[in-house]
């Protein structure tokens, strides 16, 4: 192939990937007659975005989808950090067999265990609250096999000159090795913040009220109620759910791209 | 505190170590180990019912499942939904690597359409698709009616329901796998290619034999995500289909999902969620045997 259809086959392959994205926007920037026909002096209009906010509380589920985020996040990167300096610097009885215990969570994820799961958080009494959406989470493999992988490339000497002057573990880590993993807790934090502001499932199962439905199920909640399909506004609900995470995207772009990039290399 | 001034000092290892991993372990074992363990057991009674409690029934539940019809369906589909979006969005994730790798006019642009679906929600996306299958409107029937079709219920269809799933999926991963393949693609020394250009190797024949074998862990790596995920992703099918016409497009999880959340028959979705499981397990000890596999070739 040469260099010229390479870029072709390219930008026609970029279009098509962008098309879903750009209709979706044509529709819901634009009155209802022009959901689906396109004429360019079509006027534009905010009147479907305005409408969507008033048809539903989305302050709430965006309230609540924010909640969720960080807290989940919150609780991750304490519990993870602590799981992966015990693997990566501590020599304890039964480590290597805890260590595939955790990894057993790489496989079998909280997302396929709905039924199990939905049975202790009712027995917990936590149904129907932003914390029960989070828990199953909280304890990422992911994350501590991430924060471990790192961990053990800080050289032993830091470690051992940081306990020489009298640092104690956990001010060891906080120190030495908390500030050396920064890119990947960054990296980290834009795989898991987008996981859990993009989850659906395990949140439709546990939710049932306005007060702890995050905006993925309150999208869909509002959009499968049978008042007529009005896709401009539809669509204007759709784009605004992921427009916080779509805007903070395109501004850190690169630091996304990265981020997935060094999450997947393990 | 604690303070471990004296390393050398084994039993603070032990407990130190045990102390730092236990509010991990706690919630990993109460929210994966505890629920696989009792997935099984629940599986082997019945679904308690108000005023009569579970009871043991063995194998019952599992051969209800091997006589369950829309089991076999939800199973068969899943295998196609696999095989249709697996090496679909793995090649284009590579073609879409290997582009934007290159120098090339509007790169920045190219990445960016690319990798865009992959942020957004699975949900957002199936309520845009679901827009475009709109018969007669959407933009799907907009486009075989410039080529003189006549409109077609694209989700309404038993015959094309699975295939407008696989579509979606294709076009929501393949930019997600990209970034993996352009991370090997990035990490291969560019004396290689250059080495090549010298002995007049065409581009085509060093794909073939330096580029493609060097991202072979990468390609495992996303073979193993992409089964997870064609097992584990069912948002899509809450909204566009429901599983339906007629199961056409139900998947395991989203069978699991009815029989557990809608008729309440946990000990039924239980036995079926050990489907899923030991399909994941598999998955998991075919991933450790080709690892092996490579090590000892190298």
């Amino acid at each position: 192939m040469t260099r010229a259809s390479e870029t072709l086959a390219a930008w026609l392959l970029g279009l098509l990937w962008i098309l879903p994205l750009a209709y979706a926007g044509w529709t819901a920037f634009h009155p209802r007659e022009y959901s689906a026909r396109f004429v360019l002096a079509a006027p534009l209009t905010l009147q479907n975005f305005v409408e969507a906010w008033n048809a539903a509380p989305f302050a709430r589920y965006f309230l609540n989808t924010f909640l969720l985020v960080t807290l989940v996040l919150a609780a991750q990167l304490v519990l993870c950090t602590l799981a992966a300096y015990a693997f990566a610097r501590f020599e304890f009885a039964g480590r290597s067999a805890a260590f595939l215990l955790v990894l057993v969570q790489l496989m079998i994820m909280p997302d396929v265990l709905i039924v199990e799961n939905y049975r202790t958080m009712s027995r917990l009494g936590a149904l129907d609250t932003v914390l029960a959406i989070g828990l199953p989470y909280m304890a990422s493999a992911f994350g501590i096999f991430l924060l471990r992988q790192t961990f053990k490339t800080v050289p032993k000497e830091l470690d051992e000159a940081a306990r020489v002057e009298g640092a104690g573990a956990l001010e060891t880590l906080w120190k030495v090795y908390v500030p050396l993993a920064r890119p990947v807790y960054i990296a980290y934090a834009l795989v898991s913040v987008s996981y859990h502001w993009n989850n659906f499932l395990w949140p439709l199962i546990v939710t049932n009220s306005v007060t702890s439905r995050p905006v993925t199920v309150g999208l869909q909640v509002f959009s499968s109620t049978d008042q007529g399909v009005d896709w401009s506004i539809i669509t204007a609900a759709t784009l605004l759910t992921s427009g916080p995470l779509l805007v903070a995207f395109l501004l850190f772009q690169r630091q996304f791209v990265q981020s997935f990039m060094r999450a997947g290399i393990r | 505190m604690v303070t471990a001034r004296r390393p050398s000092a084994t039993t603070n290892q032990h407990v130190l170590g045990w102390l730092l991993l236990l509010p991990a372990a706690v919630l990993l074992v109460t929210f994966t180990h505890y629920p696989t363990v009792a997935t099984l057991y629940h599986s082997l009674f019945s679904t308690p019912k108000a005023g009569r409690p579970a009871v043991w029934v063995g194998l019952e539940n599992y051969q209800a499942m091997a006589a369950d019809p829309v089991f076999w369906q939800s199973l068969r589909n899943n295998v196609l939904f696999a095989l249709g979006t697996i090496p679909t969005s793995m090649a284009l994730a590579l073609a879409m690597a290997l582009l934007v790798n290159g120098k090339l006019r509007g790169r920045a642009f190219l990445r960016l359409s690319y990798f865009t679906p992959t942020i957004l929600p699975m949900i957002a996306v199936a309520n845009i698709w679901l827009f475009f299958y709109t018969p007669g409107y959407g933009l799907v029937d907009q486009i075989t009616r410039l080529f003189g079709l006549s409109s077609h219920n694209w989700l309404g269809s038993r015959d094309t329901v699975l295939a407008c799933l696989v579509v979606v999926t294709v076009w929501k991963e393949a930019g997600f796998f990209m970034i993996f393949y352009l991370a090997a693609l990035q990490s291969i020394a560019p004396v290689l290619a250059e080495a090549a250009a010298i002995e007049g190797a065409g581009r085509w024949y060093f794909f073939r034999r330096v580029t493609f074998p060097l991202l072979m862990p990468t390609t495992l790596f996303v073979l193993v995500n992409a089964v997870i995920n064609s097992f584990r992703l069912v948002d899509h099918i809450v909204v566009m289909t429901k599983g339906g016409p007629d199961n056409a497009s139900s998947l395991l999880l989203y069978y699991i999902y009815d029989v557990g959340f809608k008729f309440w028959d946990t000990a039924y979705a239980a036995a079926l969620t050990m489907v899923l499981l030991v399909i994941l397990a598999s998955v998991a000890i075919g991933q450790f045997l080709l690892l092996d596999r490579r090590i000892h070739y190298r």
